[in-house]
């Protein structure tokens, strides 16, 4: 176990640091953002004094190693449009990104457990195929287009939510139901299969044969055998959430680390999608391992392996 | 019967008596009505992607003064308005059939892609295995916990944001699923009696490969693209709606709905529209994926064969 933890933050250290690598040189090709910085009818002597400023003229090997040499010092360069280093923005959002996935995927968890779990009692029931076709449902709409319909209905004309910002609880009420939706959809039919895999095993007959209730087979029989699959596609789906909170943080005008990626992609401001990129992906890593380490705790054959 | 399929696949379709398959499936399909519907659902999308534009072209770009934010569901403007009109005055039901086109060939394209690259590399990494495996999975597994939004952000960011590059770009991020899914398969499917005995018969590791490796990774690989190509057009929409995905004055729904977005007081039909059509079309690949998964079970595809005698 311990070995495989170790193998296993190895490799994700190697993914970051080729991340880093192709995220830097594929930044750096679109040339200068001088252009964009300065007025148009800057001169071409003020174009190159922006460009010294800021080191883009020193040769791409020199402007890389200081870059990385930066990285272990906690310093990715300063944000061309704010003035300010690049870490603390992107320390300052995370919080907010990291807050909604720890709402929503509590949620996501709790609703696709008990909804697939029960839908697998009765396969073909009419649970069974609401769930489906409601759980399909989720995971066909497009986020950003349910984001504006919920704006819409809720808050344009029932006036009953914000339409973005932070602040009240109010505000979480939309971004939340939108980023629960897809993750939801798909796991409820994880849970529901693996549930039914379950369901059918010997253990189970057992129970049933003894008149053990239903409710009783399914959530203490049955469940925990059933989880194993359900984390595997939860862990993927963290990858999916920070794709949702780019979308729902723009639309909803959440100041989280999603919205700052498109703002500084937008404004072509180099430091702060490299630092964003990198913290974004080390979290989404981190959480890989935690996952990798909580099979152990609800599966004990992996345990004693 | 066709030379150009491969002849597991026809004996495939024949059953123990040497009938044709092929009613067998249909009667299966009709007696899904979800995934009947589905099927002429996306057979009509289909027809728009491919003939809409040349059809309805002038229709699209036509303004039209008693068509200007014409409300859905009346008919004061002719039929064309059913869906309602935009500010300009042009039809919204004819700008949505347009755009279809560029929709479903960005997220067909990409699927088709991925399908072949992953596919390839998969096949190689399963049935070679060895340090070539191993790297390609690596790289495949770094792409995968690596969101696809992000990555389409920074290549989209580097490169001009247009068909081309959106297409590449969600072929790239998809090329991970299909390798993974096809080397796992070919790894179990590698060890089996009927790969060893064509080996031993002296078949060269390509005819292995390509007549009887892939051809039972095919279901498999069909299912899974049609998976896919729904959860392409969501992230393909999403980029065009967030402004780093397609520019206009080329359209796709997502463009369509991040334009409406800015008339959502006053008109909401023009961002309503188009987004019903993603989410009709990425249900219905969701549906079909359902039935295919069913019909290309052995297993399944055995007990509803015994049900229909």
């Amino acid at each position: 176990m311990g070995s495989f933890i170790f193998k296993r933050s190895f490799q994700s250290i190697l993914s970051l640091i080729f991340l880093v690598i192709v995220v830097f040189f594929l930044a750096r090709m679109t040339g200068s953002p001088a252009m964009l910085y300065l007025p148009p009818e800057a001169t071409q002597e003020q174009l190159d004094a922006y460009n010294a400023l800021h080191g883009f003229d020193d040769p791409l090997m020199v402007q890389f190693g200081s870059f990385i040499a930066g990285v272990f010092q906690g310093n990715f360069g300063q944000s061309l449009q704010y003035s300010r280093p690049a870490l603390d923005m992107v320390l300052e959002a995370f919080p907010t990104t990291l807050a909604l996935a720890a709402v929503t995927m509590p949620l996501v968890l709790l609703i696709s457990i008990v909804t697939g779990a029960l839908a697998a009692y009765r396969p073909g029931g009419a649970f069974d195929r609401l769930a489906s076709l409601i759980s399909l449902i989720g995971a066909s709409m497009p986020n950003f287009w349910v984001a504006i319909v919920g704006v819409l209905v809720f808050a344009v004309t029932l006036n009953m939510l914000p339409t973005s910002g932070t602040g009240t609880w109010q505000h979480w009420v939309l971004p939340v139901a939108v980023l629960v939706l897809r993750p939801a959809g798909v796991l409820v039919q994880v849970m529901r299969t693996s549930m039914m895999t379950a369901l059918s095993s010997v253990y189970v007959k057992a129970a049933k044969a003894k008149g053990v209730k239903a409710r009783t087979i399914i959530f203490v029989h049955a469940l925990r055998n059933s989880l194993l699959p359900v984390i595997t596609v939860a862990s993927d789906q963290a990858a999916g959430i920070v794709n949702g909170a780019v979308i729902v943080e723009s639309v909803f005008g959440f100041p989280g680390i999603g919205k700052l990626m498109i703002d500084s992609v937008l404004m072509r401001d180099f430091a702060v999608i490299q630092a964003a990129i990198l913290v974004t992906a080390l979290a989404v890593f981190l959480i890989n391992i935690i996952v990798d380490i909580s099979y152990a705790f609800v599966d004990p054959r992996i345990r004693h392996s | 019967m066709p030379s150009s399929i491969p002849a597991s696949v026809t004996a495939e379709l024949q059953d123990a008596h040497g009938r044709r398959k092929g009613p067998v499936i249909l009667r299966s399909l009709l007696r899904d009505r979800y995934a009947t519907a589905s099927i002429i659902f996306l057979l009509i999308v289909l027809a728009f992607a491919i003939l809409g534009p040349s059809l309805l072209a002038e229709q699209a770009r036509a303004l039209n003064l008693k068509g200007r934010n014409a409300p859905p569901f009346s008919l004061d403007a002719g039929w064309m308005f059913i869906l309602g009109g935009d500010a300009l005055g042009r039809s919204l039901l004819a700008r949505i059939i347009v755009a279809s086109q560029n929709t479903i060939l960005i997220s067909a394209t990409a699927v088709l892609l991925s399908v072949l690259v992953g596919g390839l590399l998969g096949l190689v990494a399963g049935y070679r295995g060895g340090w070539l495996g191993d790297v390609l999975l690596r790289l495949a597994d770094a792409i995968m916990t690596f969101p696809s939004m992000l990555l389409a952000m920074i290549v989209l960011f580097v490169f001009e944001p247009g068909v081309s590059n959106v297409i590449f770009v969600l072929a790239v991020s998809r090329i991970p699923i299909f390798m993974r899914t096809v080397r796992a398969e070919v790894l179990e499917l590698k060890q089996r009696m009927f790969v060893v005995a064509a080996r031993a018969t002296g078949a060269s590791t390509s005819r292995v490969l390509f007549f009887h490796i892939a051809p039972m990774v095919l279901p498999t690989i069909i299912n899974l693209a049609a998976l896919e190509m729904a959860f392409v057009m969501l992230v393909e929409s999403g980029l065009s709606f967030l402004g780093i995905g397609i520019q206009p004055p080329e359209v796709t729904w997502g463009l369509m709905v991040a334009d409406g977005r800015n008339y959502l007081g006053s008109a909401w039909w023009l961002a309503f529209w188009p987004g019903l059509a993603i989410m009709l079309t990425a249900m219905s690949l969701n549906l079909l994926t359902n039935w295919l998964r069913v019909v290309t079970d052995p297993v399944e595809r055995w007990r509803l064969e015994t049900e229909a005698r």
